[in-house]
């Protein structure tokens, strides 16, 4: 260890520190082996496991026999499709408001995060409550101010209750989206604007020609993860209306689940699988631009 | 006057985002204090308001609440637990990753983010039938070891970015003073990393408070299940007492959202700071 105090800094990883060097792979070898046991465990026999039991062909004409998977696949894209676009509208609209520089903007976004930080569970089975047809306080209300006798059937009606789960769904994942855009918009230099006002640019303008061409990558990236994560959202459709009414309003990740519940383990397998075409390039593309940016 | 015109625009835009932000909040809490009749009736206040749903589920004198105490229990065990656990192994890992440029680090780093990239969704059911051929189905340790899988990828990530900031110069005198990778790791990396390393205990705790579809999948017996499933349970009436439910769902957002805006600042940052990279 003498030698090494003396080796000058550009020899570190020469020969006089090749003890150094050993305790070195050593050691991070060692510190990734936790990790590396649980992923072997917990990621890669589950998913091999997995695959071979999706080696049955049965289990795939079985499961294209059946319209509720047909149903559901149409379900998943048109979810995917309106709920991570009509978030990502809202959330850039709100991004321009919170990014103002006032006091009580700022209360505002503290309670504005509340879904994100709060259990989704509890908040979902309220929303389930209270759109309730009966006793649900929406149609209750409606009932006392409007007369509405009968109000809409907000989870027993089939596109009511696909909608509402949309709506849950914008609810939760909201005010992250919102939160990164403004992080972005907050990084972008203010004399731009400025300058623009300077020259007679108006609002519309200025979102064209500066806030969009800056916030563009930041969008396009949150808006493939956005969508990668909403194909996952199981709670919004499961605990909101449980895939119903009548099986119709499933999506591809409460689906699999419904054929487990029903002893249909293969075509479970089967449909997860199915959803790997759709997954698998989006998850490809963002861990090659995720670890990219990490340089 | 513009000035007050200004105002004017963003308060027409705060109401309606408040009203949508705190509806289902507002709603959940409104049913807490309701009675049984004032909760039917759809009030938007109750006519009287009252503790006794509290007394009621503190007391378990539910059907559906038998097990209130033992689930609270369990949640906080496996939040606990996951979080120490994920702790562990993500430091470890980000420090070999990161600081010692341990071998296949790079492509151990895609791998655990394509993990956290593909949803969990997908995995519970290939992570549930694995559970089974280990013999761990209905453990809380299956569980934990799920939480900890999921949990993990996003940590390390988060955590070798944080790592990568500490400037190399550190390693390079603590080596030339004869330090081995060990001593690197206790008395350079550790101190150093504290800050981040709060947020990711916290995002992997929050995580596994907050899961319902691997708990309900891998645990089925009402004394071991998290507080999480035991709320689910309650759908499996038409006519559950639902300010009950509402009552134990409240008591069970409380630890999360207490840890979340206490440590807001860091968790906002360091969170979404990790998300997204533009």
């Amino acid at each position: 260890m003498t030698t090494t105090a003396m080796a000058p800094p550009a020899t570190i990883s020469g020969d006089a520190t090749s003890g150094q060097a050993r305790d070195r792979v050593l050691w991070g070898v060692l510190m990734l082996a936790p990790y590396l046991l649980v992923f072997a465990v917990m990621v890669v026999y589950p998913v091999a496991y997995g695959l071979w039991l999706g080696l049955n062909w049965q289990s795939y004409k079985a499961l294209f026999a059946d319209p509720i998977f047909i149903r559901t696949m149409v379900n998943t894209v048109v979810f995917l499709f309106i709920a991570v676009n009509l978030k990502f509208i809202i959330a850039m609209m709100l991004s321009g408001f919170f990014v103002q520089q006032r006091a009580w903007v700022r209360i505002i976004l503290v309670l504005f995060i509340l879904p994100w930080a709060v259990p989704s569970i509890p908040t979902i089975l309220s929303f389930r409550i209270m759109l309730n047809p009966e006793n649900g306080m929406i149609n209750q209300q409606l009932f006392q101010w409007f007369g509405i006798v009968e109000g809409p059937g907000w989870l027993t009606d089939p596109t009511l209750a696909f909608a509402s789960s949309i709506l849950v769904h914008i609810w939760k994942s909201l005010p992250f989206w919102t939160l990164i855009l403004v992080t972005g918009r907050l990084a972008i230099a203010q004399d731009l604007y400025e300058a623009a006002s300077v020259d007679g640019a108006n609002k519309w303008q200025q979102f064209r020609f500066i806030t969009w061409p800056s916030l563009a990558t930041l969008y396009v990236t949150s808006t493939l993860l956005s969508m990668i994560w909403t194909l996952g959202d199981f709670n919004s459709v499961y605990l909101l209306t449980g895939g119903g009414p009548g099986d119709l309003n499933h999506v591809l990740a409460t689906l699999g689940i419904r054929y487990m519940r029903n002893n249909n383990l293969d075509l479970g397998i089967a449909s997860i699988i199915c959803a790997m075409p759709l997954i698998l390039p989006m998850v490809w593309f963002m861990v090659k631009r995720l670890s990219k940016g990490a340089e | 006057m513009k000035k007050v015109l200004d105002e004017g625009k963003l308060i027409l835009i705060a109401i309606p985002v408040l009203i949508w932000t705190l509806l289902p909040i507002y709603h959940l809490f409104v049913l807490s204090i309701s009675t049984q009749e004032s909760m039917l009736a759809g009030r938007l206040w109750p006519e009287k308001p009252t503790l006794q749903n509290f007394q009621i589920v503190f007391n378990q004198q539910h059907y559906y609440l038998t097990n209130f105490w033992v689930q609270l229990f369990n949640s906080f065990m496996i939040a606990i637990a996951t979080g120490l656990i994920t702790l562990f192994i993500a430091t470890c890992a980000a420090f070999a990753i990161s600081r010692l440029k341990a071998p296949g680090g790079r492509s151990i780093m895609n791998f655990a983010l394509a993990t956290y990239l593909i949803p969990a969704a997908f995995l519970a059911i290939p992570m549930y039938k694995a559970m089974g051929t280990f013999g761990l189905l209905n453990t809380r340790v299956a569980l934990i070891l799920a939480m900890v899988a999921l949990a993990s990828p996003y940590a390390i990530w988060v955590l070798k970015q944080a790592s990568d900031k500490l400037p190399k110069e550190l390693d390079e005198a603590a080596i030339m003073d004869g330090a081995n990778s060990l001593q690197l790791f206790r008395l350079v990396y550790l101190p150093l990393m504290k800050p981040s390393m709060v947020v990711i205990g916290i995002y992997a705790l929050l995580l596994a408070w907050n899961e319902y579809l691997y708990a309900f999948l891998l645990l089925s017996s009402e004394k071991a299940v998290p507080l999480a499933v035991g709320l689910g349970l309650f759908l499996s009436a038409d006519d559950a007492p639902w300010n009950l439910l509402m009552t134990a769902g409240l008591i069970y957002a409380i630890p999360p959202a207490v840890i979340y805006y206490g440590f807001r600042k860091n968790m906002v940052s360091g969170l979404t700071a990790g998300a997204v990279k533009s």
